[in-house]
């Protein structure tokens, strides 16, 4: 079992998850955050102060995924997310130890699906 | 100094405040519609239209508007910079009210007419070539129109059209300008995915106050404190009151939840549509106007627009103009003399003819209104261009354009 974290641009969420939903990977969870990486961050004016370097606007998608679909993971995120410049942002691929399906006590792949 | 009556001078200058706050109360109505990286810059736009009209309306714009007139099309220059605009009343505009007050209720109204387009090309604007779209077509689509229908000389005026508050110069211009402007600059990108509201409650809020200051939008537009006034007061509440109950109704039916953008979308188009009937009908014509605008403007935003495939954001068009358009022709119909003396009759009270002339209006306005701004925007976007990069636009405008946020995240 493997969990997948990617960094990816706000307006490439729809395109991402319609390409995992395309490879039948229903299961993620979404939040809001900011971060900077090579893009650095942004410049912002407020009554003529200058606060350089904000972070930007990002969104993590987290999934956890059986080892079958890693792969169609990673090349589902790297197809809805690449425009080719510095800013599309990472995928982080860790080991996961266990899963826990809270309904029905199941454990291991058997609750990840 | 003595013609002056302080009970009318006292309406006019509340209802001239109570327009003012509409055009700040829209950019709620508007922010709380878009996405919240764009929220900023629909905010700027509308305050910053309410500081060039300000000032554009006092140095030219009013004496193109109401000037001493040229042939019907245009006034003359003679009252540039307000010159012989001063505290005796003006004759034949609110006659016992100083002329400067006069000048200052209709300054609000060529305020928020170029707001009312923002509307349409939100999220995607470059903020320098809106700014000069917005002077000139201040000047050179809402100056002429408002002396071809309102100035006493105006042509339209003297076929007899009827447009009590501004229904064919405000909300049918801004409404066709707002449809010709997007299927000229196109459509949002990413909009393939619909995204909801960023804030509904601030559309909430928007819709309320534009509801409120709409009192002085057509009840002040009777220009004194008496009968006319009272009655569009009524039926400006009435008409909202049937529009958004209309719309909340034909959402359950169509779409099986009444919901709160529905209601606030249906009263929006009430009121526009009740504008240039306001002091002409009876309240209960008023409630057929609100009702019968809020069906048209409802089967055409949630059945017809998407068929069509422009991106009119938030529905300028579908609101403002069709309901701009429903108001003059049922002007034509609902009118009567038993409300307004100074009126006319319409179709129902035995005068087919106001329908007529009505009809007339419309196709003037939509012609005119959608020609100069063809011209107008071909003419901005060439000199300074009216679109942002796209990068700019996915980056969202308040950071590109303004370098502020609407919102933090933490803190």
């Amino acid at each position: 079992m493997k969990y997948v974290i990617a960094i990816i641009r706000p307006h490439r969420l729809e395109e991402v998850m319609q390409e995992l939903d395309n490879s039948e990977i229903y299961l993620r969870t979404v939040s809001e955050v900011l971060g900077c990486g090579r893009q650095k961050g942004v410049t912002e004016v407020y009554r003529g102060v200058k606060e350089v370097g904000n972070l930007l606007r990002k969104v993590k998608l987290e999934i956890a995924v059986n080892d079958a679909f890693l792969e169609p993971t990673i090349q589902a995120i790297i197809k809805g997310a690449k425009e080719g410049d510095i800013g599309d942002g990472k995928i982080f691929v860790l080991n996961l130890e266990e899963c826990i399906r809270i309904r029905t006590s199941e454990r291991g792949g058997e609750a990840i699906g | 100094m003595d013609k002056i009556n302080y009970a009318d001078l006292t309406w006019v200058m509340i209802s001239t405040a109570l327009v003012m706050i509409m055009t700040p109360t829209l950019a709620f109505f508007y922010g709380g519609l878009v996405r919240k990286k764009n929220v900023l810059s629909v905010l700027m736009q509308c305050m910053v239209i309410l500081c060039i009209i300000s000032i554009q309306w006092i140095l030219f714009g009013y004496s193109l508007a109401f000037g001493p007139d040229k042939g019907g099309i245009i006034g003359g220059l003679e009252w540039l910079g307000l010159r012989g605009v001063g505290m005796a009343p003006n004759d034949t505009y609110m006659n016992t009210v100083p002329h400067q007050l006069f000048m200052a209720f209709q300054m609000m109204f060529a305020v928020i007419t170029p707001a009312l387009i923002i509307g349409a090309f939100v999220e995607r604007i470059k903020f320098t070539g809106f700014i000069l779209f917005v002077i000139l077509w201040a000047t050179l689509v809402y100056d002429p129109l408002a002396h071809w229908v309102w100035a006493k000389d105006g042509w339209l005026n003297s076929l007899g059209a009827l447009d009590f508050a501004g229904g064919t110069v405000i909300h049918l211009n801004a409404g066709i300008s707002a449809l010709i402007f997007v299927l000229l600059l196109g459509k949002r990108h990413g909009i393939e995915h619909p995204s909801s509201p960023h804030n509904l409650p601030f559309s909430v809020l928007g819709a309320g106050f534009l509801w409120f200051g709409w009192f002085g939008f057509n009840a002040g537009s009777a220009g004194a404190a008496n009968t006319v006034a009272v009655s569009a007061f009524i039926n400006t509440n009435t008409a909202a009151a049937a529009a958004g109950l209309t719309w909340m109704v034909m959402d359950k039916l169509v779409n099986r939840v009444p919901t709160m953008l529905g209601v606030i979308t249906g009263l929006v188009a009430g009121l526009v549509a009740v504008t240039p009937a306001s002091g002409y009908v009876t309240p209960l014509s008023a409630m057929a106007i609100g009702a019968l605008a809020s069906l048209l403007c409802f089967l055409f935003v949630s059945k017809i627009k998407g068929l069509l495939g422009y991106d009119d954001s938030l529905d300028v068009f579908g609101v403002h103009g069709i309901g701009g358009i429903v108001g003059a022709l049922a002007t034509g119909l609902f009118a009567s003399k038993a409300i307004n003396p100074a009126g006319n009759d319409g179709l129902l009270y035995g005068n087919p003819h106001q329908l007529w002339v009505q009809f007339l209006t419309v196709i003037v306005a939509i012609a005119f209104s959608a020609v100069m701004t063809l011209v107008l925007f071909k003419i901005v976007d060439a000199v300074i261009g009216l679109r942002v990069e796209i990068k700019e636009e996915h980056i969202g405008l308040d950071l590109t354009q303004q370098h502020e946020t609407g919102y933090t995240l933490y803190d």
